[in-house]
């Protein structure tokens, strides 16, 4: 393996010192890298000879390393985690490169991503839209019986498949609009199709849609480049579904309110 | 208070889509009926003016037709401006410096819709300049008075330039359909594993049809002379 252990790369990484700061791509070389690190470890590996060297390592989003966080935002040469199939940067391996590559490396970039520094943005609105009635109220206390609410399984799996979302943001920056429909889409979309989202579909949907157009996130025009980059191959099909949620919703809910009790 | 979900509609991202989308499909249909009248003048000057001559005789009704024609029209046009400036906005000022589409999502068709909706737009002003509102003749079929809309247009198509601009519009039409067609269909939530592939195969049928119907008809005109 050792001897494997001698790629050199060239880097442009985006550096930003913060929000405000003008950034540029700077360049880097990096040596001794192994076909078998992730991304995220070519980078460390770099980070330690910025430090070594005392200078500002790079800042960049991660944590699990395996695939399921969603922190390993970026985009390498130009698409939102490399770009390979169900892929997170951080299952990236520099096995994908060759020697003596060039590879530009940029933050996530949005309207409603502001940058915090270098490779981190802020992706707060993500959460934002969920708080909004991404889940569902319900009493704590036992668990019910697994069979008192039955599910057909392709109910079961498409909702799943929904589920899977990791709210990484490469559907925001791969998407010419800046829009987060897929992944608000997925959110409707998972809790739609189970009976336990039933009761409060319409509101969910109302109340997502709003928080999402008023934090500037963009419209949807239907490119589908979120769901060819997402990392967890997230169809746009739930977009629809969320867009019919949204249609029923609009024309047929309305909220009374009760000064009185209703006893 | 009473939360009144349908007035968000008419603000929020996904309503003003859907009315992007109904008005869009309906355009589609109008194009539709406007090609199979076009046809009428591979059947000669009297099938093509009696056609013209009954859709103008209905007065009022026509009127209120082309009034709400012309208001599906103005609200497609000025909604899709203010979404695609919002977009704009929402994908930010600083963008990247290297920034490549994987292949299975964006297309030249739906990046290109703000700039052949543009195109369209400045075709159909000069187009009810030069036909509609073109030059007036008169003609007698069977007795009747009637205008003699047949040579307006035969004479029309008679310019190198006025067909070729013509065939690029109706170009920028195909485009613009192939991708709005079915993406009107996924805006709705007309979205179902079953049968999507085939809206958008009808999608593209309907542009290649449609934009090539047009077309012909004007190469046509052009080739046959007054």
């Amino acid at each position: 393996m050792s001897s494997n252990n001698n790629m050199t790369l060239n880097l442009k990484i985006w550096r930003q010192k913060g929000q405000e700061a003008e950034g540029k791509l700077v360049d880097y070389r990096v040596e001794h890298v192994s076909p078998d690190m992730s991304f995220l470890e070519m980078i460390d590996v770099l980070n330690e000879q910025l430090i070594r060297k005392g200078e500002d390592p790079i800042a960049f989003d991660h944590d699990c390393r395996e695939g399921i966080c969603g922190m390993c935002s970026m985009m390498i040469n130009g698409k939102a985690h490399g770009g390979y199939k169900n892929t997170t940067t951080c299952q990236v391996h520099m096995r994908l490169y060759k020697d003596g590559d060039t590879i530009v490396v940029e933050p996530f970039r949005a309207s409603a991503f502001p940058i915090i520094k270098d490779l981190t943005v802020n992706r707060a609105g993500l959460d934002k839209v969920i708080i909004a009635g991404g889940y569902i109220t319900a009493n704590t206390g036992n668990a019910q019986d697994a069979n008192a609410i039955l599910i057909p399984k392709p109910i079961a799996d498409e909702a799943m498949d929904a589920a899977a979302c990791i709210g990484c943001g490469a559907c925001v920056a791969s998407c010419p609009n800046g829009s987060a429909m897929l992944f608000m889409g997925a959110k409707v979309s998972q809790l739609a199709l189970l009976p336990q989202g039933q009761p409060e579909s319409a509101k969910r949907t109302l109340n997502m849609v709003n928080v999402h157009d008023s934090l500037g996130f963009g419209n949807c025009t239907n490119h589908a480049e979120c769901e060819a980059t997402c990392p967890k191959g997230i169809s746009i099909e739930h977009i629809a579904r969320m867009n019919r949620e949204y249609l029923k919703a609009a024309f047929t809910y309305h909220e009374k309110n009760r000064s009185e009790g209703g006893a | 208070m009473m939360t009144s979900a349908f007035g968000h509609y008419f603000s929020s991202s996904i309503g003003r889509k859907q009315l992007v989308a109904m008005t869009g499909l309906a355009l589609c249909g109008f194009l539709v009926g406007h090609l199979a009248g076009n046809f009428l003048l591979l059947m000669g000057s009297d099938a093509f003016n009696i056609y013209a001559h009954k859709l103008a005789s209905l007065g009022g009704l026509l009127i209120l037709i082309e009034a709400v024609l012309a208001s599906i029209f103005l609200l497609h046009l000025g909604l899709a401006i203010k979404l695609n400036m919002e977009n704009m906005k929402a994908r930010g000022a600083k963008r990247y410096a290297v920034k490549k589409n994987t292949g299975r999502g964006t297309t030249f068709m739906s990046s290109s819709m703000p700039y052949t909706g543009l195109v369209l737009l400045v075709f159909v002003i000069l187009h009810l300049i030069n036909l509609k509102f073109g030059t007036h003749y008169e003609t007698t079929v069977d007795g009747v008075a009637m205008r003699d809309i047949y040579k307006t247009t035969m004479e029309y198509f008679q310019g190198t330039g006025a067909t070729a601009w013509y065939v690029v519009a109706m170009i920028a039409a195909a485009i613009h359909t192939s991708h709005g067609f079915a993406s009107s269909f996924q805006t709705m939530g007309w979205n179902h594993p079953k049968y999507f592939q085939n809206t958008k195969r009808l999608g593209y049928l309907y542009a290649v049809a449609v934009g090539g119907g047009f077309a012909f008809l004007a190469v046509w005109a052009h080739l046959k002379g007054v």
